[in-house]
């Protein structure tokens, strides 16, 4: 609801700060873990509960203060775009890895194995190294491994994707229409979906590990391999936490055809958690 | 956008518009004048902790033969100063003056997402502590140089995963603070504030905010793999598994070469906005100094390779980013032409920022120069890694985004305080630092060009003419910074005790909203957008 037409500025902001003071707690105790200190990894659950906290009190305050009408259409734009700058910010993240990958395929490891005019290190270094991906290079970094098929479960996974992003839409029909029911139903079929995405791409790490021994150490195969799907993972995580908080406001009754950016916010990262995994399908599985 | 009013409805309990008292106060504020002070006074105080490496530096290179530190603490001292002088000074200076001034010269109330505009300034301070905890750790600073290029980056001690997660945080900040700067020109400006009305640091700000939100996650990815790279066992940069450390290279730059960007396009709109001032006309060509920064914004994200020509990129690689790189003298060009043409026939003044700013058009162009000599591959080969690219930079940074920075602060101090800074002492500060930073770094092209190699911290004797210069330059430079500090704390104090008026500058008030409100403004800037929309700087 939109009763005020004036540019909402908070007066002040007690969660940034918080925020700050988990992160920073959170990334010193991952480093500290990571040099080999044992008190490290607890001060990360601490730094991590305190942001856990942080979202929990943050996205309250927020969603009272939106219901209460305080966000005029004009916040609401503000609202929108800064989230669409943050998935573009996201969208580039993943760039990076994607570019990683195509840099790997189509010029590193062709250069490896002999490829182009400066090709002295294959006849130096690695005479044998034939360059054919997937390849965990020259120096057969992790040991023999077979590389993940496209047509089983990532396969499924697509379909599953796709189907969640078409039962988030209906739900936000359902919102538009001021039809409740739908609107919780697609969103907990949505949620569902992405949950049932995740356990299946835990099994095919599983699998990956104990049966196929393909890991992140696996040369730059399992490298671009588990950074890839691994981080889109997370995003799904992520997404999946958004849409349930979306689904837990709209049971308390939150949400208008008019003023639902919570929504639309989720909607879009889910949907760009969709895309990516379409990239993902295609570049890391099939090609 | 029919009302951009600050005022709070009926929902809302506080009325209270001024700010919250004591210290409290700056933690939890989301006042955009607040935040870019704060911004302000982080960026000056990491200017002289940068600055004290930078001495650090000119001391060792003093003489030939080791001096005073080792060469891992030298080593150090190089790649924190660069870090910091980046990303703890130069660009929150500038995210200091977007804050400051953006809102008051497109007739906002305020930024457009002020609780996020909080956490960007806290996540910044997060981050360079992060940064700065690892000068005390084992194994020292990271001491590879501040592109972080592995394999070398690979070998530092306990300050690789600090050195990292510095930089997510500081990536996390700026994209952050670009969000929301972009969200603020697109959807706070006031009736009648077209794009093609604003003043022009607001439009070298829009596009700023665009190549950081486009970047800073290439950075973060970068450092990402040379975490899991050296803790994770993947190889990303190991040619042994199939990786190439190369693809660093190629990631790092696809990042840095539009970071330098970052830091010279809000120094491009602060000069547009200051020359026309106190030449006392339009700026001349103000739409084709927009699309000339849009088209170096552009050109910016196609160059990345030049830093990298002697690394054995294919050929045509090599051509490729040469003629591309050259290109980015056109629309430069058309820029420096520009302010010329502003100042031509105007009825000049010489106050400190002006002065600071016609500083500014001379000595950028030289480093500009220098750019392009760079450009050119064959001769790289020989620059490449020299005192050369060091001079070069270094004109772009000091005496181009810092001499702007410094003007920033003269021209709007009076504004911000409501106090007038003390003249005699500005110019003081003007000519020692103008003079002092040519003999600081016009010797390092000489250095550079007869083979001196970066990053070392000693030489061959028939360098040391040349070096002694340019550390007595250095510390004549460092020295007269001090002066702005004492300027900065008088002023703030009541300055010289004159009435500063709202325009502050003889006629300010037709080329930019700011001078419209009272020095210094209202806690709240405009609760009422403003009617007429100034139009001198067009």
């Amino acid at each position: 609801m939109s009763t005020s037409n004036a540019y909402y500025i908070p007066q002040k902001a007690t969660w940034p700060v918080v925020a700050t003071g988990g992160l920073m707690m959170m990334l010193a105790g991952f480093a500290n873990y990571l040099n080999g200190s044992a008190a490290g990894s607890i001060w990360m659950l601490l730094g991590l509960a305190v942001f856990i906290v942080m979202v929990a009190g943050w996205f309250t305050l927020q969603a009272a203060e939106s219901e209460s009408g305080m966000y005029s259409a004009q916040v609401g734009v503000s609202y929108r775009m800064g989230m669409m700058w943050f998935i573009f910010s996201e969208i580039i993240f993943f760039a990076v890895f994607f570019g990683a990958l195509w840099y790997t395929r189509n010029l590193s490891v062709p250069w490896l194995g002999g490829e182009g005019a400066k090709a002295a290190t294959k006849e130096l270094l690695w005479p044998t190294f034939e360059a054919i991906w997937p390849t965990n290079g020259p120096g057969k970094v992790g040991g023999d491994f077979e590389s993940m098929g496209a047509w089983g479960i990532p396969f499924l996974n697509t379909l599953i994707l796709l189907t969640s992003g078409v039962s988030c839409t209906w739900a936000h029909h359902g919102l538009l229409a001021k039809n409740r029911d739908q609107l919780i139903k697609g969103l907990m079929a949505t949620v569902g979906l992405g949950l049932l995405f995740v356990s299946f791409q835990a099994f095919e790490y599983h699998e990956a590990y104990t049966d196929m021994g393909l890991t992140l150490g696996s040369g730059i195969y399992g490298s671009t391999f588990f950074m890839l799907t691994g981080f889109h993972g997370f995003h799904v995580c992520v997404g999946a936490i958004m849409l349930s908080v979306v689904l837990f406001r709209s049971w308390k009754g939150h949400f208008s055809p008019e003023n639902h950016f919570a929504f639309e916010a989720a909607a879009w990262y889910w949907h760009f958690v969709d895309v990516v995994w379409l990239g993902l399908f295609i570049f890391v599985y099939v090609i | 956008m029919s009302a951009v009013v600050a005022e709070h409805d009926d929902h809302h309990d506080h009325h209270d518009h001024g700010p919250a008292k004591g210290l409290l106060r700056w933690v939890i504020t989301t006042n955009h004048k607040d935040i870019g002070t704060l911004y302000l006074v982080f960026a000056l105080a990491m200017f002289f902790v940068g600055g004290a490496m930078a001495m650090v530096i000119r001391a060792e290179l003093f003489e030939p033969g080791m001096q005073f530190v080792n060469p891992q603490f030298f080593n150090s001292m190089t790649t924190m100063h660069a870090l910091v002088m980046v990303f703890g000074a130069v660009m929150p200076a500038f995210v200091g003056l977007a804050n400051w001034m953006i809102p008051m010269m497109i007739g906002a109330p305020d930024m457009a997402l002020p609780r996020m505009n909080n956490m960007s300034f806290w996540l910044l301070v997060a981050g360079v502590l992060l940064l700065a905890s690892t000068l005390f750790m084992e194994g020292g600073a990271p001491a590879g140089g501040w592109t972080l290029y592995p394999p070398l980056i690979l070998q530092t001690g306990k300050a690789l995963p600090f050195a990292v997660f510095a930089v997510h945080l500081l990536g996390i900040s700026s994209i952050m603070g670009a969000i929301n700067i972009v969200a603020t020109i697109f959807n706070m400006r006031a009736p009648g504030m077209t794009l093609m009305k604003m003043p022009m640091f607001v439009w070298t700000w829009l596009i700023t905010g665009f190549l950081l939100i486009s970047i800073m996650p290439v950075f973060a990815g970068s450092v990402t793999m040379l975490l899991t790279d050296k803790f994770f066992h993947t190889s990303f940069f190991d040619a042994a598994g199939g990786g190439d450390p190369v693809l660093y290279q190629h990631i790092f730059w696809f990042f840095g070469h539009p970071e330098v960007y970052v830091m010279i396009l809000p120094t491009f709109g602060v000069a547009s906005t200051i020359i026309p001032v106190f030449a006392r006309k339009p700026l001349f060509g103000y739409s084709s100094m927009v699309y000339a920064t849009a088209s170096i914004a552009f050109l910016s994200f196609i160059v990345w390779a030049h830093h990298m020509f002697t690394v054995g990129m294919p050929i045509a690689g090599e051509l490729y980013f040469m003629y591309a790189t050259m290109l980015i003298a056109i629309p430069t060009g058309v820029k420096v032409f520009n302010w010329t043409a502003t100042m031509w026939k105007g009825s000049m003044t010489f106050e400190t920022p002006m002065l600071f700013s016609i500083a500014f058009v001379v000595l950028f162009t030289m480093g500009g120069f220098t750019g392009l000599m760079m450009s050119v591959a064959p001769v790289d080969f020989q620059y490449h890694d020299t005192y050369f690219i060091v001079a070069h930079f270094h004109y772009t940074l000091v005496p181009a985004s810092v001499f702007i920075l410094m003007a920033a602060g003269y021209f709007w101090l009076p504004k911000w305080t409501g106090h007038m800074y003390d003249e005699k002492i500005g110019k003081l500060h003007f000519w020692l630092s103008v003079i002092s930073v040519n003999v600081l770094f016009f010797p390092q092209h000489f250095l550079g060009l007869a083979g001196m190699p970066r990053r070392i911290p000693d030489y061959a004797v028939q360098f040391a003419d040349w070096n002694m210069i340019s550390s007595i330059g250095g510390f004549i430079f460092g020295a007269s910074q001090l002066l702005f500090l004492y300027i900065v704390i008088k002023t703030v104090k009541g300055g010289t005790g004159e009435t500063v008026t709202d325009e502050v500058w003889e006629d300010a008030s037709k080329h930019s909203l700011e001078w419209t409100l009272s020095s210094p403004p209202p806690y709240h800037s405009f609760t009422t957008p403003p009617t007429v929309i100034p139009t001198e700087h067009i």
